[in-house]
């Protein structure tokens, strides 16, 4: 077979590139994107080159960077401005090929094989995106060719800003292989440590590694990074309108405060369950197992599931077993700091359903229709338009508003958390 | 989510009298500047997505004819926009 074109192109700093955008008195000086620190999601986002020239990194907290960098200009995230400028990007991409693949709001790979006969090969395709992400949307890209996912991506790595790489079949042994382990996707802080501890330092150590001992270290894992180390990785860059089916529906927060009663935390999952509920209704799903999450203030986290009787889209149900799963596995050793709850098990929401005996099945329908009439009412007056009186009692905890504050949800590379 | 509007001195929001075509398209005639003054725009020479990094903003960019010199008229969602010059 051919062998494929695949690029993958990174938007440099997206966020703090497109604040700088609009900013232009900002342009030359330190700058980073935060989170809000009065709501607890106080750490850098993103940062431009002067930032991180002062060794300012992503994920720190604010004083951390501000530390660092005592002129730092700390400016709060705009998503709805991201989300448009990702979209800008998309179109561009889209103009070259029809698979797309956007990995977060600021990657994206793209099989450009079938398009090469008529935009030139693939540095050429690449130079032409990147003039184009430059004039058209102010921002810089970079972009790694190769014949891979994995190789393209660590060609879009190398050169920063606004640059092409080209990773080939011949020369990745020299360009991929003195890289550091820790560089190739899917090898964290722990199996980098694992690595470490056996003399495991490079990429190139890793593809030249017996991949049965891998696998003994590492489990099923320890080969497909061995595939990846040696440019073996065979996935599909997915086509556009072919994203991987809806698997499950959630959300999750880090509360404003320190959750210490179980009134708080009830109120958290009602708010939390109330937009669960919303989105399943919105993609025609119900579902049949919760899924709740708990993390507490010291960062311990627990994660536990269970079944429904009946598949349901009720903000109330979900609530309600998330509260009793709490109950049943959480013993308040500590404030908890986050949590989260997960619709799973999903079925099509029109599908048939198993009544039951002794339950008022009128007063269910009702309350379903009540539901629907609040996802109209806050599409046409807002969030807030209506509200559980429940969520009135803290001001705080009832001012969350999970779906609009949350547009960007964090993407895998194997869709399904599965293999390939 | 409302997008938080940006303040910057050299991008100046314009209002603009376009005129829009029965078979779809529109063409912008003539624009009112921050004083007041209406200029009619002669000619629409060329359409193209473009980023102004000096107004700080990206939309479509209209390169107009107007008194004789070229000026670029940007359509940023939906408002119009345009670079203050020489400052």
């Amino acid at each position: 077979m051919k062998e494929r074109v695949i690029l993958h192109s990174d938007l440099n700093n997206f966020y703090a590139s497109v604040e700088c955008l609009h900013r232009p008195e900002i342009r030359a000086k330190p700058v980073a994107v935060c989170g809000d620190p009065l709501l607890r999601h106080g750490i850098v986002l993103a940062k431009n080159y002067p930032a991180k020239a002062t060794g300012i990194q992503t994920g720190e907290a604010i004083w951390q960077a501000q530390q660092k960098c005592p002129g730092l200009i700390v400016l709060p995230p705009n998503f709805g401005l991201y989300l448009r400028f990702a979209r800008l990007a998309r179109e561009i991409y889209a103009s070259y090929t029809d698979q797309v693949e956007p990995f977060g709001l600021d990657e994206a790979w793209l099989d450009v094989t079938g398009s090469c006969h008529v935009y030139g090969d693939g540095r050429e395709i690449a130079d032409q995106i990147r003039v184009r992400i430059k004039e058209e949307m102010g921002v810089t890209a970079s972009v790694g060719v190769s014949y891979n996912k994995i190789f393209a991506k660590l060609g879009s790595d190398m050169k920063k800003p606004d640059a092409t790489t080209v990773i080939t079949s011949d020369n990745f042994r020299q360009m991929v292989w003195p890289l550091p382990a820790g560089d190739l996707l899917y090898v964290g802080r722990a199996t980098k440590r694992k690595l470490a501890a056996r003399g495991i330092i490079s990429i190139g150590d890793i593809a030249l590694a017996d991949p049965a001992w891998l696998r003994s270290l590492l489990g099923k894992w320890g080969e497909v990074l061995w595939s990846f180390a040696n440019g073996l990785d065979s996935s599909p860059v997915v086509r556009m309108g072919e994203e991987a089916q809806i698997k499950s529906v959630g959300n999750s927060i880090t509360a404003p405060r320190d959750l210490e009663t179980d009134e708080d935390v009830e109120m958290t999952f009602y708010v939390l369950s109330e937009s669960v509920a919303e989105r399943m209704r919105e993609h025609g799903f119900k579902c049949r197992t919760a899924q709740i999450y708990v993390r507490d203030k010291n960062l311990y986290s627990i994660s536990t599931q269970g079944k429904f009787l009946r598949p349901t889209q009720l903000s109330s149900d979900l609530a309600e077993k998330a509260m009793s799963l709490f109950h049943a596995h959480y013993t308040w050793e500590n404030p908890v700091r986050s949590l989260g709850v997960k619709g799973t098990d999903l079925v099509a929401a029109d599908s048939c359903e198993q009544l039951f005996l002794f339950e008022d099945e009128e007063r269910r329908r009702k309350q379903e229709k009540i539901e629907a009439a609040v996802d109209g009412l806050r599409h046409r007056f807002g969030h807030f338009s209506i509200q559980r009186a429940l969520l009135l009692q803290d001001e705080k905890l009832g001012a969350i508003n999970p779906r609009e504050d949350h547009v960007i949800h964090p993407v895998a590379f194997f869709k399904e958390g599965r293999l390939p | 989510m409302e997008e938080r509007r940006y303040c910057n001195p050299d991008k100046v929001y314009v209002s603009v009298k376009a005129v829009f075509y029965p078979d779809g398209g529109f063409k912008p005639t003539s624009l009112i500047w921050e004083d007041g003054r209406e200029y009619a725009i002669d000619r629409v020479i060329d359409i193209r997505r473009a980023a102004s990094l000096k107004a700080g903003g990206t939309g479509m960019r209209y390169t107009c004819r107007i008194e004789n010199k070229t000026v670029y008229l940007f359509l940023e969602e939906d408002r119009w926009f345009m670079e203050r010059r020489g400052s």
